[in-house]
């Protein structure tokens, strides 16, 4: 109990299926990547919900911040002209 | 209370009503943060030391089928451990700190683990009382404010409804079985039953954190709703089984259309919140010793995955070439 060096944290991503994405599951404490797979595999695909995991230590994640969420984001409020509902068809021309 | 502070609190409560989730990041209240961080390492430390009882009789069960059973239900508590500690972790706390506050005995775990698991029936009751109690109270925390919470609910509910079937299947069995298999059904029910009641806190009268709790939506229903909800969901299924509930006053009350109960011996339950039941110690021992057992374990996998990561940094002063990370 001399060394107090933990386990660091890891997310985990998980594919349910061919076809999908990896999906973030949540995550969980391992010593390397390899522990950090298999922990995964233990904890989050008990009951086949995964085909595939991905593993990424949590320190190296950078994210967007919370409070310049309306700054960071505001550019695409005010751009109608980028769905399809913006622009006027008759009703003659039909799927598009 | 400063005004900027003010405005912060009013936005965020704003944002609550209108059911937004709050997500890590996200500007909180320091008592909201507080309050989390206990319930949700409460519920953790739950989850683990749920697993003790149960643990108890993985070498006497009856058969294969049931040892099966029973394992991979303790293996999911340990599971649900792991999300709820990771839910807390992104409030800023780490996990290490919540585990030494539990083994000091700073923190608490539901009560209903200080009981000893005597018979086999026991692990019927638990799984049908006590994993139903707690059924109750994670499905309404599936739609709790915080994001990481509710998230690791969805998980946890989903892997809970066979928790409860297989209690509940062993209890069918017994009640169909000899009269003495039936009569350790109802001694186990006699046990279980008040203690399943008193998962769900003090009444609402008494419970200091659920006004403020509801407020934020942490918890969207009081401590007396989910009782009265488990009790009359739980009732008609003891009378399948054949059994009686330990409640003279137990009785159906056609014009509240709920049950209507006796009074929980509320002294027994602040003594076993207390430290005072009948395994607070051996319970906290166990994981203690378990904790401290397995610190070699816990080193030696860093000291390995250390040394692997200096090879390989001293390697990539030669790289032989550069390797593709995502498959
Ligand atoms: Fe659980
Ligand atoms: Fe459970």
């Amino acid at each position: 109990m001399t060394d107090k060096k933990n386990w660091p944290l890891w997310e985990v991503f998980i594919r349910s299926k061919n076809g999908l994405s990896h999906k973030h599951a949540g995550s969980l404490h391992a010593a390397d990547a390899e522990m950090a797979i298999e922990n995964a595999r233990d904890v989050y695909t008990r009951r086949s919900e995964g085909v595939s995991i991905w593993v990424v230590e949590s320190r190296y994640i950078t994210a967007s911040s919370p409070n310049q969420a309306a700054s960071l984001f505001d550019p695409a409020d005010d751009k109608v002209y980028r769905h399809p509902t913006f622009y006027n068809l008759p009703d003659e021309v039909k799927h598009m | 209370m400063d005004p900027k502070q003010k405005a912060l609190e009013a936005q965020f409560q704003a944002r609550i009503d209108a059911d937004e989730k709050i997500e890590p990041k996200d500007w909180m209240p320091d008592a909201y943060r507080k309050t989390l961080i206990r319930q949700i390492s409460q519920h953790a430390h739950s989850e683990v030391v749920g697993m003790l009882p149960e643990g108890n009789w993985v070498t006497r069960a009856p058969s294969l089928r049931r040892k099966v059973a029973l394992l991979a239900k303790i293996q999911d508590e340990a599971g649900h451990g792991l999300y709820l500690y990771g839910a807390a972790e992104t409030l800023g706390i780490d996990r290490e700190t919540l585990l030494e506050e539990l083994h000091a005995g700073a923190a608490k775990y539901s009560s209903i683990f200080n009981y000893p698991s005597l018979s086999w029936a026991d692990m019927g009751a638990i799984g049908w009382l006590v994993d139903g109690a707690a059924i109750m109270n994670q499905v309404m925390l599936t739609r709790t404010s915080y994001g990481p919470y509710a998230r690791a609910m969805v998980r946890i509910c989903k892997e809970e409804s066979f928790h409860q079937r297989q209690g509940y299947e062993i209890l069918l069995t017994l009640c169909r079985g000899t009269e003495a298999q039936k009569q350790m059904a109802q001694d186990s029910l006699n046990r279980w039953w008040w203690p399943a009641l008193m998962m769900f806190g003090p009444s609402d009268g008494a419970s200091t954190h659920t006004e403020q709790s509801m407020r934020w939506r942490i918890k969207r229903k009081t401590n007396d709703e989910l009782r009265q909800q488990f009790i009359d969901a739980t009732v008609p299924q003891a009378d399948y089984l054949g059994l009686t509930v330990p409640d003279p006053a137990l009785k159906w009350n056609d014009e509240r259309d709920h049950y209507d109960f006796g009074e929980i011996d509320w002294a027994e339950f602040w003594n076993v919140v207390k430290g005072n039941g009948p395994c607070n110690r051996e319970r906290l021992q166990a994981r203690v010793k378990a904790h401290e057992q397995g610190a070699w374990v816990r080193e030696a996998a860093m000291a390995y995955a250390e040394k692997r990561q200096q090879r390989q940094e001293e390697r990539n002063i030669n790289p032989r070439g550069l390797k593709n990370l995502a498959g």
